[in-house]
C-alpha cells in the first residue's frame, strides 16, 4: 500500500512536469469517479461491517478458510459468476474477506470469476457473440478461473 | 449532484440510517452498535480513507496520458504477436464492467480484428485493465496481483486460440444489438 502511495505521487509529480493541464483534467476526471462510487462503497461497507459483527470469524473460516479445501472453491466459484459486483467494491470486500480470515486461492477463484464469468449478462453477451460463442467463452473462463484459484494456492501455501 | 442523489438512493438511505443508528448506540451505550462502528467499519474506512483518492487520481490520470482511439486504430491492421501486444494494452488502459467491453469488442470486429484477438480483448479488459490493478494491489498485494496476472495471461491467449479454432468452422460473427 506505501508502494502504492509513492507510485500515485511520483506520477503525479511526473504528470505535473509534463503539463499541467492535462494533469489538473486527469485529477479530476479520478475524484468525479471517487464521489461517484463513493456512496456505493460506503454502503457495502456498512452492510459487510453488520454481518462480519454478527458473523464469527469462525464460521467464515470454516466454509471460505484453508481447511475448506475444495468446497471453499465451488462457493466462491458460485458467488463470483453470479454477483455483478464493480471491481472498485469488489476489491475492498476481498481485502476485508483476507483479513477476517478467507484463504488467498478462494479470494482468488472469487475474484477471477467475478471479472471473467458473468451469468447475468450473458443475455446482453449472445446479443454480441451469439449462445455459442457466449457459452463457450463463459465456460472456458470458469475453468481458467478454478486453475489460476489453485496455483494461487499452490503458491501461497509454500 | 441531484444524479448522484438519485442513482443512489438506496446506498444514501443505508449511509443515513447507518449513521443514525450509530449515534444512538454511542448515547444510549448500545453495545452491539458500537462494536460494528468500532471494531469493524471504523477500521475498515480508516484505511481506505488516505489511499482510495490516491487511487482514483492515478487512475484519472491514466484515463488522460493513455490514447486508447490511437491504439485502437493499429489493432485492425496489426495481427501476429505485435498484434496480440496492441490488444492487451488496449484492454488495460480500458475501465468499466465486463459488458461495456462488448461494445468495444463489435468495434474490434468491424476494424477487422480476427477471433482470436478479439477475444484476447475481452479476457485481458476481465482481467488485467488498470484501474483494476491499482485496486488490487492496494487491497490484496503485490504477490497475489502479479501471480493472478501471470497466470491469467497464458491462459486468457490460449482459451481465445481455442475459441477461434472451435469458432472458424461455423458461421461466427459479432453483431451490434
Amino acid at each position: 500500500m506505501q508502494l502504492l502511495t509513492v507510485i500515485a505521487v511520483l506520477a503525479l509529480l511526473f504528470s505535473l512536469i509534463a503539463d499541467r493541464k492535462k494533469t489538473f483534467e486527469g485529477v479530476k476526471k479520478g475524484l468525479i469517479m471517487l464521489i461517484r462510487i463513493l456512496p456505493s462503497i460506503l454502503s457495502v461497507l456498512i452492510l459487510v461491517s453488520v454481518v462480519l459483527y454478527f458473523l464469527p470469524n469462525e464460521v467464515i473460516v470454516r466454509y471460505l478458510g484453508e481447511e475448506a479445501g475444495f468446497s471453499g472453491y465451488v462457493l466462491a466459484a458460485l458467488g463470483g459468476s453470479v454477483a455483478l459486483i464493480p471491481g472498485f467494491i469488489a476489491y475492498p470486500l476481498a481485502g476485508l474477506l483476507v483479513r477476517t480470515g478467507v484463504s488467498y486461492p478462494v479470494i482468488a477463484v472469487f475474484i477471477t470469476t467475478l471479472m471473467m464469468v458473468g451469468v447475468l449478462t450473458l443475455p446482453v453477451e449472445i446479443r454480441y457473440f451469439g449462445v455459442k460463442a457466449s457459452l463457450l467463452r463463459n465456460a472456458l473462463y470458469l475453468l481458467a478461473a478454478l486453475i489460476i484459484g489453485t496455483l494461487i494456492g499452490v503458491f501461497y501455501l509454500t | 449532484m441531484n444524479d448522484l442523489l438519485k442513482k443512489n438512493l438506496g446506498n444514501f438511505f443505508v449511509i443515513v440510517a447507518f449513521t443514525l443508528f450509530t449515534t444512538v448506540s454511542f448515547l444510549s451505550g448500545f453495545e452491539p452498535g458500537i462494536g460494528i462502528f468500532r471494531e469493524q467499519f471504523f477500521s475498515f474506512l480508516k484505511e481506505m480513507i488516505l489511499f482510495l483518492p490516491l487511487m482514483f487520481i492515478l487512475i484519472g490520470l491514466g484515463d488522460v496520458w493513455i490514447d486508447r482511439e490511437k491504439v485502437e486504430r493499429h489493432i485492425g491492421s496489426e495481427s501476429g504477436v505485435k498484434g496480440i501486444i496492441l490488444v492487451i494494452f488496449l484492454s488495460m488502459a480500458q475501465a468499466g464492467p465486463l459488458y461495456g467491453a462488448f461494445p468495444v469488442a463489435y468495434l474490434l470486429w468491424k476494424k477487422g480484428a480476427g477471433v482470436r484477438n478479439m477475444f484476447i480483448y475481452i479476457g485481458a479488459f476481465c482481467t488485467i485493465k488498470i484501474p483494476m490493478l491499482t485496486f488490487e494491489i492496494g487491497f490484496l498485494g503485490w504477490k497475489f496481483s502479479l501471480l493472478r496476472t501471470l497466470f491469467s495471461l497464458p491462459l486468457i491467449i490460449l482459451i481465445a486460440i481455442l475459441m477461434e479454432k472451435i469458432l472458424k468452422r461455423r458461421t461466427f460473427e459479432v453483431k451490434q444489438p
